[in-house]
């Protein structure tokens, strides 16, 4: 019954439909966008007298990773690092406790509309807000210190961690929670049984690469005076330590590594 | 003991699924639900158990309006009906055992059940069940580790350890090999014979039906258009359900299957 005929089709060429069909439209499009990138690439001032300038600086920064110094600031560069591997561990347990009553809230599919709505906000104010910003603001409140650091890092946890439990929760299986649930289980038992054994690896996945995410972050937050090793890092740079500077990096690579190695086993085990 | 009056579900989107259905199913019956893709098979059963809310009408177990049922009583009443699943539905990352004791759920509190120390009778029941259906040895696996027709004996027995009055069973042997599908059949109307269990059975497949139950309820458009022993559904029956096609073949094949009735028996 269509007006298509076989006959018509035989021998031409096929290619896949453009996925802007109107050619003015999609060659504008393209014209446009890469008139936008010559225009802001070309924006982009360059002082290559400055930049000639700073190579030195920049290659004895660098030549200091060659010659770190573990050794003159030894008890700064441990109490820092201490200080941040306790404002880490703890801003970590603290918001994954909180993320995981607001992820469940925040998921679509369980929670009902008010609680749905409240903890999206909580989410979406918790993401708007960089770690940086909200440093600076909570050492206005609490002074210099890790007490700031952190309850920064508990924030951008929750922010973090609830809005991926929320979205692991959405794209669940909705059968094997409905089984639970037919059998006359309780709100809470239908989590802990339907739930709660879908999003399990995910959730611990999430918790350890937090974990991971908040001790870089605590080396930052230190910048705005918000404690642990990045007041340190700080200090090392205001005084042209560049050597100490590097005993401090090479430090805070060495323990990403490790906790990203460590990361790797716990996933591949919670599967 | 389960009486469905006028029991009607219209989704959001305008669609009629359940028009007025009423039914009534004795105790101890086993009856198949047959009917094409979008006829409301699924929706019904989900209506008794109020997995999918139902717009109007009544379903009565035992004298008890579940449509009415608030959400503590709906909860109570949900332990008396026991649900098989298409595709098992078994929470995969939970052992076999933690998803046979999960039917217990309605029955024990949270605590015991969130540390997992169910009471001792639970138990025993859950591994003689496991072991009526030959899956005795395989208590402590993950229920991922089970081949289909291993998972949807689990399945069973996670409904009946509810010990239920009546059991609902959506399309238990939609995704297993023919061999299976039988077993599985002759499974479950085996062991709602050894209980007095009442039974509704989605089912696609029109010959498995004929051959293990004793009534057949056939569904078009929301709508019971045949309700009758299975030697009822002639080719004329089988149209005015699944609509025109050749069904002289799908009959034949259950006066062969003769002998699989009798082994049913």
């Amino acid at each position: 019954m269509s007006d298509i005929q076989l006959e018509d089709k035989l021998g031409t060429s096929w290619r896949k439909p453009h996925f802007i069909t109107n050619p003015a439209l999609r060659w504008a499009v393209i014209a446009g966008f890469v008139a936008y990138m010559i225009a802001a690439v070309m924006t982009i001032e360059v002082d290559w007298g400055r930049v000639y300038e700073g190579l030195d600086r920049g290659w004895a920064f660098i030549l200091a990773f060659t010659s770190p110094d573990f050794v003159s600031r030894a008890s700064d560069i441990w109490a820092g690092l201490l200080e941040s591997i306790v404002m880490t561990v703890a801003a970590s347990v603290v918001g994954i406790l909180i993320s995981i009553p607001i992820g469940l809230g925040a998921a679509r599919n369980i929670a009902p509309l008010p609680v749905y709505v409240a903890c999206r906000g909580i989410v979406a104010i918790s993401r708007a807000l960089q770690e940086i910003i909200v440093a600076i603001l909570l050492v206005a409140i609490f002074g210099f210190g890790p007490l700031a650091g952190f309850l920064t890092l508990s924030f951008a946890t929750i922010g973090f961690l609830s809005k991926l439990l929320a979205e692991d929760i959405e794209s669940m299986d909705r059968v094997q929670a409905e089984a639970i649930r037919a059998s006359g289980a309780r709100w809470m038992q239908w989590i802990n049984y339907g739930v709660q054994p879908q999003v399990m690896p995910r959730l611990v996945g999430l918790s350890i690469y937090r974990i991971d995410i908040n001790f870089r972050e605590s080396a930052i937050l230190g910048l705005v005076g918000a404690g642990g090793i990045g007041a340190t890092l700080n200090t090392a740079f205001d005084r042209y330590e560049y050597d100490t500077a590097a005993a401090i990096l090479i430090m805070i690579i060495g323990i990403v590594m490790a906790l990203e190695y460590v990361s790797g086993i716990v996933r591949a085990r919670v599967q | 003991m389960l009486q469905l009056k006028k029991l009607t579900k219209t989704y959001k989107t305008g669609d009629q699924a359940l028009k007025a259905i009423d039914l009534e199913v004795p105790k101890g019956q086993v009856l198949a639900l047959i009917g094409p893709s979008g006829a409301g098979k699924s929706t019904m059963i989900r209506c008794i158990n109020r997995l999918v809310e139902p717009t109007s009408g009544e379903a009565l177990l035992d004298g008890v309006d579940l449509v009415k049922l608030g959400a503590t009583g709906l909860r109570k009443t949900r332990r008396e009906m026991g649900m098989i699943f298409q595709e098992y539905a078994l929470v995969e990352r939970l052992t076999v055992m933690e998803n046979v004791l999960s039917g217990r759920l309605g029955f024990v509190g949270f605590w015991r059940s969130f540390l997992r120390r169910f009471p001792q009778s639970d138990v025993d029941e859950a591994f003689r069940l496991l072991d009526r259906v030959g899956l005795l040895h395989m208590a402590d696996k993950r229920a991922d580790e089970l081949s289909g027709g291993q998972r949807q004996r689990v399945g069973i027995c996670r409904a009946l350890i509810q010990n239920p009055k009546l059991l609902l069973v959506d399309e238990p042997t939609a995704s297993l090999d023919p061999k299976t599908s039988r077993q599985i059949m002759r499974l479950i109307t085996e062991l709602c014979r050894e209980r007095g269990l009442a039974a509704i059975i989605n089912i696609h497949d029109v010959a498995l039906a004929q051959m293990f139950v004793p009534r057949v309820v056939g569904l078009r458009f929301g709508e019971i258009v045949f309700d009758g022993p299975p030697n009822g559904l002639t080719p004329g029956k089988l149209t005015e359900i699944y609509g025109e096609e050749d069904w002289e073949a799908t009959i034949e094949a259950v006066d062969d299957n003769g002998n699989e009735i009798e082994a049913a028996q």
